[in-house]
């Protein structure tokens, strides 16, 4: 007998290799939301990804009932508000603008940790300051003394959003050659790191890191062949 | 609820001119405090130690950074009046995105406008009419982004209009005749209190933007 295949309703479209597709995924196994999840090759984006991401083309997106919500930090404020179970933003109003604040600030500087592996020389000196000066921040102002995470005593959506700090950039500056994220430097950071990628739901779904150096090795081969050109 | 209100603003500032607007829209008394960016002040360096930006709403003497945060964070406080973020969370999902939109693309194409030339000024003045296009599509048959009603993402945006004469005269070129419903749009968001108010005059702007190249050694 055919059976009619059930349309998700909860379509996530992702690239493993993206911190932005981790935050998603992580926010909704945490809420233990069931979805499906799509990978994209962004070399040849599908006809669904361009369709329903016109503006940017870029992952992640969720399709949630048909509509199309893209940006991952809008998503994660969706994803709230539409499932508030296990809440990861606080209630309280200015505690909630704290948390926006630290969102924003990973959103906005974040995108330094790639430029690690997209540059070199002086373009590549250049990013490892603004990721330095990153980290500092975090340290100094994000960081609480005695707090195991941004959210308290468990994860909320700033530790999500400095996904790229836990893990990503660990990964590239050892690629890189680069010593950014020193533990005697930004101890309270590196704590923080231990305990976020320690957490269960995180530790398992983090992208394996073998594979993760050989697709950043081609693709710096293939950007810094491009710009010689 | 209101308690003590102060603002950390600079007066051309679109960011700052985001967060009048929703103080003005909920009626909110609070004390404007008007920085000098060459020689930032002790409280501004304590309250935004991470970017010593402005705007800086302080709210009993603690502060909230990011101009959109602070629009939401007014939305939400006093949440009995003039609401900003629609009613339904992918209606809120949608104004955020391309509140954000915004953010990622106006305010660097602008200043390109006025900061470069050639090349790099037509390129620049390509992609913001591309970008002013797309949120006019936004726009459909409503008066205003937020639908029948003022919200969000027009405060989000309005504050540019009092600096598209600046991009304009070094553009050379007309925002209303590429987007004239956008422009239809900032004149009716002009006719509120609110935004007429909070917007600076855009024949100060272009000329504070004259003496700014001039400070900064731009031809």
């Amino acid at each position: 007998m055919a059976e009619a295949e059930a349309e998700s309703v909860v379509k996530l479209l992702g690239a493993w290799l993206s911190p932005y597709c981790y935050r998603v995924i992580w926010a909704l196994k945490l809420k233990a939301i069931p979805y499906e999840y799509i990978e994209e090759d962004l070399s040849a984006k599908s006809p669904l990804l361009l369709q329903s991401n016109p503006v940017h083309k870029k992952v992640p997106v969720l399709i949630h009932d048909g509509k199309p919500i893209s940006e991952s930090t809008v998503i994660l404020r969706y994803i709230e508000e539409i499932w508030p179970q296990n809440p990861l933003l606080p209630t309280d109003p200015y505690e909630k603008a704290v948390a926006l604040f630290w969102i924003k600030f990973a959103d906005d500087k974040s995108p330094s940790i790639s430029k690690l592996y997209r540059s070199d020389g002086e373009e590549q000196q250049q990013a490892a300051k603004e990721c330095w000066e990153m980290l500092e921040a975090m340290e100094e102002e994000g960081l609480m003394e005695g707090k195991k995470f941004f959210g308290g005593d468990e994860i909320n959506m700033v530790d999500i959003a400095f996904c790229s700090v836990a893990h990503w950039l660990g990964v590239i500056q050892d690629f890189a050659g680069l010593k950014i994220l020193e533990p005697h430097r930004f101890p309270k950071l590196s704590s923080w790191i231990l305990n976020f990628k320690s957490v269960p739901m995180i530790k398992e779904n983090l992208p394996d890191t073998d594979k993760m150096i050989a697709l950043l090795k081609r693709r710096r081969e293939m950007l810094l062949a491009a710009k010689s050109n | 609820m209101e308690g003590e209100v102060v603002l950390l603003d600079f007066w051309p500032s679109m960011f700052g001119m985001r967060t009048r607007i929703a103080l003005a829209e909920k009626q909110i008394k609070y004390e404007y405090r008007e920085e000098d960016l060459r020689n930032k002040s002790a409280l501004l360096l304590q309250m935004n130690p991470v970017h010593k930006k402005i705007p800086v709403l302080i709210h009993n003497g603690k502060p909230i950074c990011e101009s959109l945060i602070q629009v939401q964070y007014i939305d939400e406080v006093w949440n009995d009046r003039a609401p900003l973020l629609p009613p339904n969370p992918y209606q809120r999902a949608t104004a955020r995105f391309w509140a954000d939109f915004v953010d990622k693309k106006i305010y660097d194409l602008g200043g390109k406008l006025w900061r470069t030339k050639g090349e790099e000024q037509e390129a620049a003045k390509k992609e913001l009419i591309e970008c002013l296009k797309l949120l006019e599509g936004q726009l459909g048959d409503n008066p205003y982004f937020g639908g029948k009603d003022f919200g969000f993402l027009d405060v989000a945006l309005v504050p540019f209009y009092c600096w598209f004469y600046t991009y304009e005269k070094f553009g050379r070129f007309s925002i209303e005749a590429e987007c004239p419903k956008l422009i239809a749009w900032a004149k009716r968001c002009m006719q509120k209190e609110s935004v007429a108010k909070s917007l600076a005059d855009q024949e100060k702007i272009y000329d504070f933007v004259l003496h700014l190249k001039k400070a900064l050694g731009i031809e």
